[in-house]
């Protein structure tokens, strides 16, 4: 795109993503704050799953008294132990395994933990998110989180060395997004994923419009015309900030601002009724700039030419 | 939220073009908006058909809006509404298909095959390596039997020790089981097995070299055990006793290993690509190939777990084991399926 809209507050997370239809469009990075916390909210979900699903299958199975036997034993009831313990081996392998991949595979594309924080995945390149891409950054976090995990609880505090390489290993792989500007983990990378920012933003009404419409309802109200000098001094970035003090309608900021492009373009005749004057001086300001968008030529801010 | 902006007259009346650009489209942009928030809820039962259909021309609509009003408007409210509205139905357009059966049919038909021919050469790799593993296992221990101790460890290797007698080993490949368990044995099996071919390929991460030095351990226990056994003149039935899941199994870790190696190899020699592409491509076309590899070891646990037990003489296990290699080696190697899951990918979105 030729021109990113200065509008755009340029933070650390803001990234410029090109669709398959070759727009250029502003996304976030989503921070590893939010990852950490969707991350804590997903293990928390799978622990209460599996401890669930394990005290459901415990009850089923009547007690862990004398299962040894039973089980060895060829009842009936052994059988059907039997059958419960496959169960139960296939739900770990499952909640291990498949809960992200079950999650991020679906339209929304983020498990509850990211969708509560309020983020989800999207293939880094601007096109499809495959199914590839989803299982390949889960098969990694087997060894990023898991086996790391599952290693320092069997090995516990008795053996230094094991225990030091786990924890340099975990550290290696939790620490990696730290290391890269797009927060990456080892599992993006092989995949080609990223995690974003969901964005929301409802429409707003157009402050150009809602002027005429309180008009409408029956105020009679003074116009301000502005000549092309008084509207010649200001350039977009203005035009953006005056849109904001506008929408924010705070008495004290629009005051202030009020005296500025006053005082700048020398008039006096809006006084006690601010409001209305910078609304109008908003809307030809607009007038002035698309139009001069239209020929192709545009003033940035108030310094450009 | 301005209800009733669109009627004729209100778009006359609007002072600026940019503003009657904008309440002229306002109605589409809102119907993808209603469209994109359910489906973000998830509640994808609520969406007429009509609504699904018109949703990639919908967002096409509205992104050529957004590339209109970045040049013609100055009203950042609108821009920055466009830009989240068109970033949300990005998500939807372009996120995972729907439907996960759709992409199982592609991936049995075609696609998986597809992807393991592709890595080819790192099957080849891998194949070599645990040839060699084999080899270095075998060397190791008829050198030197206390080898064995160190690759199989005591626990492991019970009373399959180098020394026993013949009676003792006839016993391990062919002594009647009981059959209570086995079931349980297979699951347990086919969990732990599955977890060390994750292993295997995640480990690729780092150059695929720990994915070769697990191979690398694997065959060298399986060549210290054979050479036990061919002590005491049992190759054969010890071969058998393997080969019944082992064709599975040892294709399965094969497969996990070269798709590990795969991604070591593009991470250390990304070519002309920049290397988080070559990575990410790399990534994507063995995640396929590790999905199948789960697969092939529920069938091999499932072998191990029954087969093994069940079908108790040398050249039966030969049979079921050379039938399960042909069928793979068919499979991968000679189906050529449809084009692979883009196809049915397509369908799907049409």
């Amino acid at each position: 795109m030729s021109a990113v809209p200065t509008r755009l507050r340029r933070s650390h997370k803001d990234r410029m993503l090109v669709t398959p239809e070759g727009i250029a469009l502003p996304v976030a990075v989503a921070s590893r704050g939010a990852r950490l916390g969707a991350l804590l909210l997903d293990l928390l979900i799978i622990v209460v799953l599996i401890v669930g699903s394990t005290v459901a299958l415990f009850s089923i199975a009547g007690g862990m008294v004398s299962m040894q036997d039973a089980i060895r034993s060829n009842s009936a009831i052994g059988h059907a132990l039997q059958f419960l313990l496959i169960v139960w081996i296939v739900i770990m392998f499952l909640f291990r395994n498949a809960y992200f991949l079950f999650f991020e595979l679906g339209p929304r594309g983020a498990t509850p933990g990211k969708r509560l924080m309020g983020i989800r995945i999207a293939a880094r390149d601007g096109g499809r998110l495959s199914a590839e891409m989803v299982i390949a950054r889960n098969l990694l976090r087997d060894i990023e989180l898991f086996l790391p995990i599952v290693f320092l609880l069997s090995v516990g505090a008795d053996s230094g060395w094991a225990w030091l390489a786990a924890t340099g290993w975990f550290l290696i792989f939790m620490l990696f997004p730290l290391f890269n500007r797009d927060g990456l983990r080892a599992g993006d990378v092989i995949a080609g994923s990223w995690v974003l920012e969901r964005p929301r933003q409802k429409l707003e009404a157009a402050m150009s419009l809602e002027r005429e419409r309180t008009d409408e309802s029956g105020a009679a109200r003074k116009t301000y015309q502005f000549a092309e000098e008084e509207l010649a001094v200001y350039g977009e970035f203005e035009l953006q900030a005056l849109e904001r003090v506008l929408r924010e309608n705070r008495e004290q900021s629009i005051e202030t601002v009020y005296q500025t492009i006053a005082g700048k373009i020398g008039r006096t005749d809006g006084w006690n009724d601010e409001k209305a004057f910078l609304e109008a001086y908003y809307t030809q300001l607009r007038a002035r700039l698309e139009s001069g968008m239209r020929m192709g030529r545009r003033k940035a801010d108030k310094f450009s030419g | 939220m301005n209800a009733a902006v669109a009627t004729p007259s209100a778009i006359e009346s609007a002072a600026l073009r940019s503003d009657r650009f904008r309440l002229e489209r306002e109605a589409d942009w809102k119907r993808l908006e209603t469209i994109v928030t359910r489906m973000e809820k998830g509640r994808l039962r609520g969406i007429s058909d009509e609504d699904l259909l018109a949703l990639p021309g919908l967002y096409r609509t509205v992104a050529s809006s957004l590339s209109i009003a970045r040049e013609t408007s100055l009203d950042a409210a609108t821009l920055g509404y466009l830009e989240a509205l068109v970033q949300r139905a990005w998500f939807v357009v372009y996120g995972p298909r729907s439907s996960l059966w759709e992409w199982l049919r592609g991936f049995l038909g075609g696609g998986w095959s597809a992807a393991v021919r592709a890595i080819g050469f790192d099957i080849l790799i891998a194949f070599a390596v645990m040839v060699a593993g084999a080899v270095v296992g075998w060397l190791l221990v008829s050198h030197d039997p206390e080898w064995y101790f160190a690759l199989v460890g005591k626990d492991m290797a019970g009373t399959r020790v180098p020394g026993a007698s013949a009676k003792v080993l006839h016993d391990t490949l062919f002594a009647p089981q009981q059959k209570d368990g086995l079931s349980i044995f297979a699951a347990q099996l086919f969990s732990n097995n599955a977890q060390v071919s994750i292993l295997a390929f995640a480990l690729g991460f780092a150059f695929g070299v720990p994915s070769l030095l697990l191979l690398v351990h694997n065959l060298a226990v399986l060549g210290a055990m054979a050479w036990v056994y061919h002590q005491v003149g049992l190759t054969v039935d010890f071969a058998g006793w393997i080969a019944v899941h082992g064709t599975t199994e040892l294709f399965a870790i094969l497969l996990a290993g070269a798709a590990g190696l795969h991604i070591g190899r593009s991470i250390a020699f990304p070519g002309n690509r920049p290397i988080l592409q070559a990575t990410a491509e790399a990534g994507r076309r063995a995640a396929l190939v590790m999905t199948g590899v789960v697969l092939m070891l529920v069938v091999a646990a499932l072998l191990e777990g029954f087969a093994r037990q069940l079908v108790n003489e040398t050249l039966g296990r030969f049979a079921i084991g050379g039938f399960m290699l042909l069928l793979w080696s068919a499979y991968f190697f000679a189906f050529r399926g449809n084009a692979g899951p883009r196809k049915a990918r397509r369908r799907a979105r049409a």
